[in-house]
């Protein structure tokens, strides 16, 4: 019942595929940067925490900047609710992460990378660190990685204290530095002033596991799955209300339908995609396709049966944005509380549509006016589950 | 605070200080590791590291009041932490937390009288899967219900 | 020499890293503003192009004083093509973008701000100290708010401090906008205010919330200068000032500092800049002072006590070789320095000036010297001073500062106080005709008076140690030492004192070398400097608590900015240029009051008593 890192048999096309350990790092340190940069572009890979910012152009600008010391962080400060793909990427595919880690501390020119791991997963602490040792014995880290005399890299784990905004990446350098996990003023962007005012690039634990699978079959054959916009693979993270929750690697462009049915899931009413800062879809737009440019997530699924009290839910969200909004910025800070104040007046039965109305307005003020993510994705549950489930919530009794 | 016991912290955070490094990069590690020696940061302990940084005391604190999981109060020998995200309520954490309240007669954030228990509810620790769970200290238990969870917290010393 | 920076890099000015490829990237780039193109320098924030081209952004957390936050939301502006809304204090311009200052969704995020600041404001504007200069209550005014569109407090949920002698803490007015917290940890570089908890419980705090008077504060005020709403004010002693006055058996006094009358003109809507002494005089004795009196007289005395005791220093250490005497000797002066040293350095403590300060000097004659020749009974003396300063509320309450045999100063005004109860007595102050001080300590020398600007003592100082050790006047046009004058955190220059008189031969050949720093940041410099041995060849060293000198002290009218403090600065050297006595030696009431009353001479058996002080071992632990 305890620690539990036994390796499932999982399939999917890219992630969960065969790989043989330490192939891709082998390859990439006889690679130019350039080409490893160019598969990186074909490839066409997106961030996988949630944001979605293409990869390449991150570590081209990295790579390009003239610094003394360039830093590689692993944001593995998985805290959006609903997401664990982090975990098991951690803890049954430790070697494609840290090679990945590895591979992008070459081609930017970083010799240092740091994993940031959540402080809820300190428990993973001694294994990771324990592969990390595997990896110096067999030089696939420390001077002279794989005989390549130009590259060495170290890897160290840095475990976070417990803030779910310092998955934000200026917060997660902050927090780094030894100061409150608040965001910081972008630009400048930390691939041009990051940890330190180094340049650094901070990827997710799923987009840098993807880098080895990318190098070896390189970036054409990534680009194959998933959509146009979206390509490449996504491992969804499904919970709730259905019979085999876990972790699952589908192609981008999956509709919700088919992820519920993948799912086991039975009477659906509501699926949240994206985390407490996605948006609830209901049935009648389960048609609808998991994609950047349509329903975009980290992977997220929550799914909830008709029994369900929506706007429970909703509050459940929100108050999970008043504890963890870092404070710094006046919408966010305030903004939350008002929201959650709303649902408040909600349940009493003691609102008005008037006013309920404002605070969507409020919402989308605070989507363009916070400092970062946080704010600026918080009031997606409250206007999307407030829109599509009104008849349940709004019946005055 | 007796004076052996200053001296005792002192020590350890000349230590810590000596492995991590004195500069504000430090200041999480060094603060995480000692609190897993004496479990929360008392007053004369964030001065003595404050002032081995070159930082201010206030800034110490504002640090530590931030993050969730570094406390300044006193705390049990053992935390109990139970999620509290809606898809781990909708499969009974909830009842379990109430289960673990009146076993042990505290609410969330406190600790039992033994000082044995400090119980948490905290947001989501990414083990939606295998809901409702429980984690104490560094173990994960996975699939709880209220009998399964109780009988865990008894035998915690 | 100057401090280095604690801010986070996004916080700075920006500095934008050279790329590998030359992207042909040049100086300038042409942006469109408005609708209308603009070529502009690249990397300047929108906000300070904003500025230049008579573009108003309303701001709450920005402050040319302090480094860039970016927290409060108010600056936000559109640019094209960008999803969410930049904030114009820290956005630099590099690309060509069209931006829009005031389009429907700024005006809405820009309201809905203002909207949510005061659904967590406690208090009502009419009953608030910052009734009219508030700069929330101006949005709210610009942005016409009449409504709280989501509710407002009604109650206070946060307990007063008031444990301060100088700095009160008012949390319910608080909108953090974290100016004090990168006042008190970046600038002053004192650490006594950061933020505390997260998210909505986020509030300004000190160490595990302990009131003011148990931390290390200074009391320098700096923070009360740029907090933008009632949040931080100074503890107003007026109500007992007027309860003195109002009571006939009591001879209250008023002893007036130059930075205030270099300020006061602010407070009644004129620009930053013009002297009101002559007014200030007319207005305190029409309230109902008995006395008005020059503080720059006791500023004098201060300069015959501290050049003496600097000029003994020095005999000791060349003449007698006794290593135990400390030079550099500092000034002591200021108090929030002094508190300063004596947390932070209180080993150091013996290299600072015995000397009081000018304030406490003057209260521990006045209940002594004056009593005695006006016959009156100095329990029955009132002496009020009128300081720049948040931290002199402070002084004048330490048990020590009593050798007159009473509490030698009853009460510290700021000049914002004093503002204060000329308007209650309906006095217009600029409109008042002018009058002089009163005898018999109406009279100062313009040494006195550049006490107020940063290298003030400094170059009052030099003008009367050098005299007294050469014979004669210091060697600078129209006697200006413009080593000593200037914003620059950290001055240094030296005189070389050559043809000396008989009995200061020892300082024969000595190259005089003195430091000016303003703000503790710099003070902490040159701090470092001396504990690293590094001053051995220094003698003298000015050091003034408050960014600026007394000119930008925490009892000065607020707002507060560089180029301000630097108009009341000139407004002090030009007052002080026309005076007929310059130097604190040749005022005629110093010659008369060593004459009558302190017979034993500088630092003799008298003065120490009245006019020298000890200091306190404080250190930095807190309890």
């Amino acid at each position: 019942m305890k620690n539990n890192f036994v390796k499932i048999n999982r399939t999917g096309p890219v992630l969960f595929s065969d790989y043989k350990e330490n192939s891709a790092l082998k390859k990439a340190v006889r690679m130019s940067r350039n080409d490893i940069l160019f598969e990186l572009r074909e490839s066409g890979l997106k961030g996988r925490g949630g944001a979605g910012f293409p990869v390449s152009t991150k570590w081209m600008l990295t790579a390009a900047t003239n610094a003394d010391k360039k830093y590689l962080i692993c944001n593995a400060d998985e805290g959006e609710p609903g997401t664990f793909k982090d975990r098991v990427l951690l803890t049954e595919y430790p070697e494609l992460v840290l090679e990945g880690m590895i591979i992008a501390g070459y081609t930017i020119g970083a010799q240092e990378g740091i994993i940031y791991l959540r402080a809820e997963y300190s428990y993973l602490i001694e294994f990771i660190q324990s592969k990390i040792d595997e990896m110096h014995k067999s030089n696939l880290l420390g001077k002279s990685i794989c005989g390549n005399k130009d590259f060495e890299f170290e890897i160290k784990i840095f475990p976070g204290s417990g803030a779910y905004v310092c998955g934000e990446e200026t917060a997660l350098i902050e927090s780094m530095e030894g100061n409150r996990g608040e965001p910081r003023n972008r630009p400048p962007f930390p691939v041009n002033t990051g940890y330190l005012g180094y340049p650094t690039v901070v990827n997710n634990v799923e987009t840098l596991a993807a880098i080895p699978h990318i190098i070896n079959n390189g970036g054409e054959w990534y680009h194959k799955f998933g959509t146009d916009k979206s390509t490449g693979s996504k491992l969804f993270s499904i919970s709730g209300d259905c019979k085999n929750p876990g972790v699952y690697e589908l192609p981008w462009g999956i509709t919700i339908k088919d992820l519920l049915e993948i799912a086991g899931a039975e009477d659906t009413k509501a699926v949240q995609v994206g985390g407490a800062s996605g948006i609830c879809l209901p049935e009648s737009q389960f048609s609808k396709k998991v994609s950047y440019e349509e329903i975009s997530t980290g992977g997220s699924v929550m799914i909830f049966n008709k029994d369900r009290n929506m706007l429970k839910v909703l509050k459940n969200f929100m108050e999970f944005f008043v504890e963890e909004s870092c404070g710094q910025c006046t919408p966010c800070r305030i903004g939350n509380v008002k929201l959650l104040e709303g649902i408040e007046m909600i349940e009493k039965n003691e609102y008005s549509m008037e006013y309920i109305n404002k605070l969507k307005e409020l919402g989308e003020t605070m989507k363009v006016a916070s400092k970062c993510g946080l704010g600026q994705s918080s009031p997606n549950p409250f206007i999307s589950i407030l829109d599509n489930f009104k008849d349940e919530i709004f019946t005055k009794n | 605070m007796n004076d052996i016991e200053k001296n005792i912290r002192n020590e350890f955070i000349e230590e810590l200080i000596r492995i991590h490094g004195c500069e504000r990069t430090s200041l999480l590690p060094v603060l995480q590791e000692f609190q897993k020696k004496f479990f929360y940061i008392d007053e004369y302990s964030q001065q003595e590291i404050a002032d081995k940084m070159n930082i201010h005391p206030v800034e110490v604190h504002s640090v530590i009041t931030f993050y969730a999981f570094l406390y300044e109060k006193p705390r049990g020998r053992n935390t109990v932490r139970i999620c509290k995200n809606i898809v781990c309520d909708f499969h009974g954490s909830n009842i379990i937390a109430k289960a673990l309240m009146e076993e042990l007669n505290i609410s969330p954030g406190e600790t039992s009288n033994d000082g044995r228990v400090t119980l948490e509810l905290i947001n989501c620790f990414g083990l939606c899967d295998k809901s409702p769970s429980m984690v104490v200290n560094e173990d994960v238990y996975e699939n709880m219900d209220k009998e399964k969870a109780l009988n865990i917290i008894r035998q915690l010393k | 020499m100057e401090k280095e920076l604690r801010s986070p890099v996004s916080q700075r000015p920006q500095e934008i890293r050279k790329y590998d490829s030359n992207s042909g990237i040049g100086a300038e780039v042409t942006i469109e503003l408005n609708g209308e193109k603009l070529k502009v320098p690249m990397g300047k924030s929108i906000l300070e192009i904003c500025r230049e081209n008579n573009i108003h952004i309303p701001t709450l957390c920005y402050h040319e004083d302090l480094c860039i936050a970016g927290n409060c939301r108010m600056c936000l502006v559109e640019i094209e093509g960008m999803r969410t809304l930049q904030t114009a204090c820290s956005y630099p311009v590099t690309t060509p973008v069209k931006i829009k200052t005031f389009s429907n969704k700024v005006r809405k995020a820009r309201r809905h701000v203002i909207d949510l600041l005061l659904s967590e404001h406690y208090g009502e504007c009419y009953s608030c100290i910052r009734n009219n200069n508030c700069e929330l209550q101006t949005l709210a005014r610009e942005y016409g708010v009449d409504s709280y569109e989501f509710g407002h407090v009604c109650e206070p949920r946060f307990e007063i401090d008031n444990s301060s002698a100088a700095v009160i803490r008012d949390m319910d007015k608080c909108i953090l906008c974290r100016r004090c917290v990168r006042t008190c940890i970046d600038l002053q570089e004192v650490g006594v205010l950061e933020a505390v908890n997260r998210g909505y419980d986020t509030k300004i705090s000190t160490f595990l919330d302990k009131p003011l008077a148990d931390v290390i504060c200074i009391n320098c005020g700096q923070c009360i200068n740029r907090c933008p709403t009632a949040a931080l004010h100074a503890n107003d002693p007026s109500d007992l000032v007027w309860k003195a006055i109002e009571d006939p058996s009591k001879h209250v006094v008023l002893q007036t500092a130059p930075s205030p009358r270099a300020a006061m003109g602010e407070e009644f809507g004129l620009p930053a800049g013009l002297s009101m002494t002559g007014q200030l005089n007319t207005a305190v004795k029409r309230i109902g002072f008995d006395k008005v009196f020059d503080t720059n007289f006791s500023a004098d005395l201060t300069i015959m006590e501290e050049g003496t005791e600097l000029l003994n220093r020095l005999k000791k250490a060349l003449v007698d070789k006794d290593d135990s005497v400390k030079l550099p000797q500092f000034t002591s002066c200021s108090p929030g320095w002094v508190k300063f040293i004596e947390h932070f350095y209180p080993e150091y403590l013996d290299y600072l000036s015995t000397a009081k300060s000018p304030q406490q000097m003057f209260g521990a004659i006045i209940k002594t010297f004056y009593a005695q020749e006006e016959n009156i009974d100095p329990a029955n003396i009132v002496t009020v001073a009128l300081m720049p300063c948040a931290a002199k509320k402070f002084e004048c309450n330490r048990p020590e500062m009593n050798s007159s045999g009473f509490k030698d100063v009853d009460y510290g005004l700021t000049t914002r106080e004093m503002a204060k109860m000329i308007r209650e007595a309906g006095l217009v102050l600029p409109d008042l005709p002018k009058s002089g001080f009163d005898d018999p300590f109406g009279e100062a020398s313009g040494a006195g008076l550049i006490f107020g600007s940063t290298g003030g003592v400094m170059e009052a100082a030099l003008r009367t140690v050098y005299e007294l050790v050469t014979g004669r006047p210091v060697p600078f046009s129209n006697l200006n030492i413009d080593a000593c004058r200037g914003v620059k955190g950290i001055k240094e220059a030296s005189i070389k004192l050559e043809n000396c008189k008989e009995d200061f031969s020892f300082l024969e050949g000595v190259d005089l070398k003195f430091i000016v720093a303003h703000g503790t940041a710099n003070a902490k410099v040159v701090m470092e400097m001396l504990i690293k041995g590094e001053l051995k060849d220094y003698h003298f060293i000015e050091i003034m608590a408050c960014p600026g000198g007394c000119i930008g002290g925490g009892g000065q009218p607020i707002p507060t900015s560089e180029a301000i403090r630097k108009l009341r600065a000139k407004a002090i050297y030009a007052e002080e240029a026309n005076l007929p006595v310059r130097k604190s030696h040749e005022n005629p009431k110093i010659k008369y009051i060593y004459d009558k009353f302190l017979t034993d001479g500088p630092c003799g058996k008298l003065s120490h008593k009245l006019l020298h002080t000890k200091y306190i071992k404080r250190g930095k632990y807190i309890n």
